[in-house]
């Protein structure tokens, strides 16, 4: 085998920059001076960027915030949140519990695909219900005949009454992968995967390029095409910096393991507005909990997994 | 069945004064706090520490104007227990759809205390607790809903926690799930199955009906 030829850049020569090219070349206060006018520049267009303030503007990563900027930071959230909906709100950024990893198990043999969960989901979480419409649940009808086959999922279905017959259901969001697809292709790591497994947006990170959305196998994130309509009446007042915040146009959005109910010790909106109780929620790391029940003792898939995406989301038959 | 089981679901006789002050109902306000047994590991020690709490969920409210049966039933006169075509209960009857080639009322209902209903071995169970007497048959069922597996928990995943009992999904008569819906007793809202299938919520738009 030949060895890979390695990278020019390493290897060549140093270019011979023209005399007055050189970095020595330069004036030192020249240099000094082209900086501040660059700033400057930033600064100026700042005014045509939607009336971020400075602060907004040059906010750092949310992981690296301190304490006290994150305070300013939602509490900047919660007067948009006053100024864009009249309505008073709590945004927090509650973090990781100790010791929990949550996993989520879906009982197929048990889904009858009526989509309370859907509009659950919708409430909960502030999505936009019209023009777009943004659903992070999306449940699937199959053919009993063709098993789990995606070339033939329905999901515009739209029957007097469910279950059909020779139908069931296979509900699909957010997997929460330990491999996230999505986490390795955004350019700007406005979304990563957090302790405990929830795999977050940072939304004023988002550049909306929707790299993670042609990463994800499974559709499970969605774009806000056009400023979200949500009437005021109908916000959800219990918010999560990286959760339910009401989102701008142009940003990503995804499942977060309800993560402002969640990281609270609370149930989805999704497992409780399960009429069938087909979906478990729960801490892996605890033996005594429902969803190791599950995984030990029923009959487990997880979907694609020939992706190796490893996903917390488990799709079990509990008869 | 889990050792620690015994002290999760409050047993038959630390029900009784719950049941007598009416206490059960969906909510954390029917909350029982029952008496840790002896922790016979670390885990179960730290578990008996700090328990967590199932609240039983309110059963769905009975046929109107049977309840209670000994209004009729006063079982002062000689019951015939023989399985036959009955005359009477035809609501009940009409649906019936519980195995029914073989089954009929007194297999669970208790001839002598109506009011009541009775194991195969003749003990009786109020109607509050009618899962033991379903899985007599549905044992497998009675260990998965135990465990949570089975049927619809809400409130808190690593805490107080309300659990659906059989008879919220399922009819005892005709138990083939069909749909469920919310109704309100005495100012609580209750589970109670139905016999009707589910209406299942509107269908996502398609993207070009999203154009405005």
């Amino acid at each position: 085998m030949s060895p890979r030829p390695s990278l020019p850049v390493v290897q060549d020569p140093p270019v011979d920059l023209a005399p007055d090219r050189r970095e020595e070349g330069v004036d030192p206060e020249r240099r000094a001076f082209m900086r501040t006018a660059a700033a400057g520049a930033a600064l100026a267009s700042l005014a045509g960027c939607g009336g971020l303030s400075m602060e907004e503007f040059f906010r750092k990563h949310f992981k690296e915030l301190s304490p006290e900027q994150l305070k300013r930071t939602l509490a900047r959230v919660e007067a948009s949140n006053k100024e864009r909906f009249g309505r008073a709100t709590t945004v927090t950024a509650e973090g990781p519990m100790e010791g929990v990893e949550f996993g989520y198990g879906l009982d197929l043999s048990r889904c009858i695909g009526c989509r309370r969960c859907v509009y659950a989901c919708v409430k909960e979480n502030n999505q936009s219900r019209q023009h777009p419409q943004i659903q992070w649940i999306r449940v699937l009808q199959m053919d009993k005949d063709r098993g789990v086959d995606l070339t033939h999922a329905e999901h515009y279905y739209d029957p007097a009454t469910v279950p059909q017959e020779g139908k069931f259901y296979f509900p699909v969001q957010c997997q929460q992968c330990r491999n996230p697809p999505c986490v390795k292709a955004c350019p700007t790591q406005a979304t990563w995967k957090e302790k405990d497994g929830i795999v977050v947006i940072d939304y004023d990170w988002c550049i909306g390029c929707r790299c993670c959305m042609s990463a994800c196998p499974y559709g499970a994130r969605h774009f806000n095409l056009a400023d979200p309509t949500l009437p005021a009446a109908e916000l959800n007042p219990n918010q999560h910096f990286l959760g339910n915040r009401p989102r701008p146009k142009g940003v990503v959005e995804k499942c977060t393991f309800c993560i402002q109910r969640s990281r609270n010790g609370r149930y989805t909106a999704c497992v409780e507005a399960c009429p069938v109780g087909a979906r478990k929620f729960g801490n892996l790391l605890d033996p005594e909990s429902e969803i190791r029940r599950v995984m030990e003792t029923k009959r487990v898939f997880i979907f694609k997994e020939e992706l190796a995406t490893h996903p917390q989301f488990y799709y079990f038959y509990a008869t | 069945m889990r050792p620690t089981w015994s002290h999760r679901i409050p047993s038959r006789s630390a029900l009784a004064p719950l049941l007598a002050l009416g206490l059960l109902v969906v909510g954390p306000a029917g909350a029982s706090d029952p008496k840790p047994a002896a922790a016979p590991d670390a885990r179960a020690a730290k578990k008996a520490e700090h328990p967590a709490k199932e609240v039983q969920a309110m059963s769905p409210p009975f046929s109107e104007g049977i309840y209670p049966c000994s209004g009729c039933h006063d079982g002062k006169e000689k019951v015939n227990t023989a399985r036959r075509e009955l005359g009477f209960h035809d609501e009940q009857t009409s649906i019936f759809a519980h195995d029914a080639e073989h089954r009929w009322c007194l297999d669970c209902h208790d001839a002598q205390k109506r009011d009541e209903l009775h194991l195969t071995n003749g003990d009786l169970v109020p109607f509050t607790e009618s899962y033991r007497l379903c899985g007599q048959c549905h044992g497998d069922k009675l260990r998965d809903w135990r465990a949570g597996i089975h049927g619809k928990r809400i409130g808190s995943w690593n805490g107080t926690k309300t659990y659906f009992l059989c008879v919220n999904c399922h009819n005892p008569h005709a138990p083939l799930f069909k749909g469920e819906k919310e109704t309100v007793v005495d100012g609580r809202t209750v589970v109670m199955p139905t016999l009707e299938k589910i209406k299942p919520e509107p269908r996502p738009r398609r993207p070009e009906e999203m154009r405005p």
